[in-house]
């Protein structure tokens, strides 16, 4: 498998291209009568780096495990590249989902933990190892594959858990508040890798977030959510070039971005208090 | 060079050993030095001496001890483990039966042996499943939590990967489950001896089945003090030999995890 794909601006998507997701009026009203989220219509092209911001309890991880298919909608419908859910996972509609924890299981090294997607699909072991090889490579811990998870660092046990998104080849990555834990140092550093294999894969990523800096930093379309109905506030594009990396960071557009997220997520959070609940 | 006192061996070891040794020597003094009649309170040299004399009959008797105690270990340890995946299979089934798992163990074994006693025609049969009653429960309990102590996050990451029933159990499931299967073995080998003394004073039978509490009882009736201490000394060194067994195959079998960690500081 040949990663070296050449580069491609990710917003680059042709006109009528197949939306990867579509939510149709999709909602989520839980068993205990509490609304995930109020209907919600979205459409994710290919290539696309999406990221939800807003304040807590404003439905960004419903409205994920939605697009996951975790979760069913109440009402509505959403569609994965115009299909039914059970499309997914063919080639080209392969979808892979990191958890705000690495998730691992603590009994098994690092590559048999990455290898797990592939041997519940049943992939023969020795395509199984070739492509956990390669992963690890790609997250930088090609020399970890014997390590068990509890000798690894924060930061290296979730990219771990990103090299075992990524084994499945994935189209689709939807990430939960991935590095939320982390400190801001391995945060900056995993951003600008995961940003550089989006982008060399050709990923489309749907990414939460609480951090303004990171979802400037990230994204192409950053998603502002409201609380009380959990809702689509705004949406703000960033159509900064590609490949972005510490200059960016340091910019002044970098800084101008942030503080226009800043005033929409306030925004959205004064929104949020004042509808009663 | 670390100080030889914050060595572990030295510590975990050499610690114990010494606090031994020092009150073998302090009762040893104090029975020679009060001249106390070994048929009242034996010397530790009194209890070596008749240990070495009857060597030959507490052997046997050990031996039909530890057949007793193995047999009821390895049932407990089967019959708990499927009971366990039977009642985890679902709801219903453990409502209905956990209060029965409950009550044979709240029932005192004591009250229980005469009865399989007089039940159970075969003396070792009657033996063996006393002990075995006794130790199943904490197999039951602890790999029931166990089977049920998945990690939801890795649980729903299975169910998302379209993982089958038995992926789960075998992948999941039976690993998360080692840790409290494992420390129910380690209480459950402790109470499978347990058991079986329990049960060797209830039953009184000598012969074929005579084991250590057959030979407590009659060192009992026949006041040798210093040989009941023998067999009890035996007893209590294969109920430690049990125990170190059970903390090994821990060892070995979770290397990844945090107790085992712990306990190899
Ligand atoms: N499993 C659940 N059952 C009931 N209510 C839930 C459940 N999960 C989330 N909620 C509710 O749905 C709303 C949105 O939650 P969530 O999507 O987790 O928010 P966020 O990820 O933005 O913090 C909250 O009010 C929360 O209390
Ligand atoms: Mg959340």
């Amino acid at each position: 498998m040949d990663l070296r794909l050449p580069l491609a601006s990710p917003t680059a998507a042709p006109a009528g291209a197949v939306p990867v997701v579509e939510l149709l009026s999709a909602d989520k009203l839980f068993a205990d009568g509490n609304r995930g989220v109020a209907p919600i219509s979205l459409t994710i092209a290919p290539g696309e780096f999406v990221s939800l911001i807003g304040p807590s309890g404003c439905g960004k991880s419903t409205l994920l495990k939605l697009i996951a298919h975790l979760y069913e909608p109440s009402e509505g419908r959403i569609l994965w590249w115009r299909g039914a859910f059970d499309k997914v996972g063919r080639a080209g509609r392969r979808l892979a989902f990191v958890f705000q924890e690495p998730t691992l299981m603590p009994w098994a090294n690092v590559a048999t933990n990455v290898r797990l997607p592939l041997d519940l699909a049943g992939v023969p072991r020795g395509e199984a190892v070739a492509r956990v090889g390669t992963a690890l490579a790609q997250v930088e811990l090609g020399d970890r594959a014997g390590a068990m998870p509890r000798q690894l660092s924060g930061g290296m046990r979730m990219r771990v858990s990103i090299a075992r998104a990524l084994v499945t080849d994935p189209d689709l990555l939807l990430m939960d508040e991935p590095f939320g834990a982390l400190d801001e140092f391995s945060r900056n550093r995993l951003d600008e890798d995961l940003l550089a294999l989006s982008h060399e894969r050709r990923l489309t990523t749907v990414f939460v977030t609480h951090s303004v800096y990171e979802a400037v930093f990230l994204s192409t379309r950053v998603i502002v959510m409201a609380a009380q109905p959990g809702r689509i506030f705004a949406e703000y594009t960033i159509d900064e070039p590609q490949p972005r990396g510490e200059s960016f960071r340091l910019s002044d557009r970098f800084a101008v971005r942030c503080r226009e997220l800043s005033g929409l997520l306030h925004a959205a959070s004064v929104a949020s208090r004042s509808v009663p609940a | 060079m670390t100080p030889l006192i914050e060595r572990a061996w030295v510590r975990n070891a050499l610690a114990p050993l010494l606090v031994g040794i020092f009150v073998l020597i302090v009762w040893q003094a104090f029975c020679v030095l009060r001249h106390i009649p070994p048929f009242l309170f034996p010397a530790p040299t009194d209890i070596a001496a008749s240990l070495v004399e009857n060597l030959p009959t507490l052997l046997w008797a050990l031996l039909s001890t530890m057949k007793v105690t193995l047999l009821a270990f390895a049932l407990a340890a089967i019959i708990g483990t499927l009971t366990a995946f039977l009642f985890v299979q679902s709801r219903v089934i453990e409502v209905s039966l956990f209060p029965y798992a409950i009550m044979l163990q709240v029932t005192p074994i004591v009250a229980v042996a005469p009865l399989i006693i007089i039940l159970v025609k075969d003396t070792f049969w009657s033996l063996t499943l006393c002990a075995t009653v006794i130790a199943i429960f904490p197999i039951i309990s602890n790999t029931t939590i166990g089977l049920r102590s998945v990690d939801p996050g890795l649980l729903s990451y299975f169910k998302m990967n379209k993982a089958s029933r038995w992926q789960v159990l075998w992948r999941l499931r039976i690993p998360s489950a080692l840790p409290f299967f494992l420390a129910g073995l380690r209480i459950s080998s402790g109470l499978a001896l347990i058991g079986a003394v329990v049960a060797e004073f209830v039953a009184g039978t000598g012969g074929r089945s005579a084991g250590l509490a057959y030979e407590i009882l009659q060192s009992s009736f026949q006041l040798d003090i210093p040989r009941m201490f023998a067999a009890l000394v035996l007893i209590t060194v294969t109920g430690v030999l049990l125990s170190a067994c059970m903390a090994l195959l821990s060892n070995l079998l979770l290397g990844w995890h945090d107790s085992a960690m712990e306990d190899g500081r």
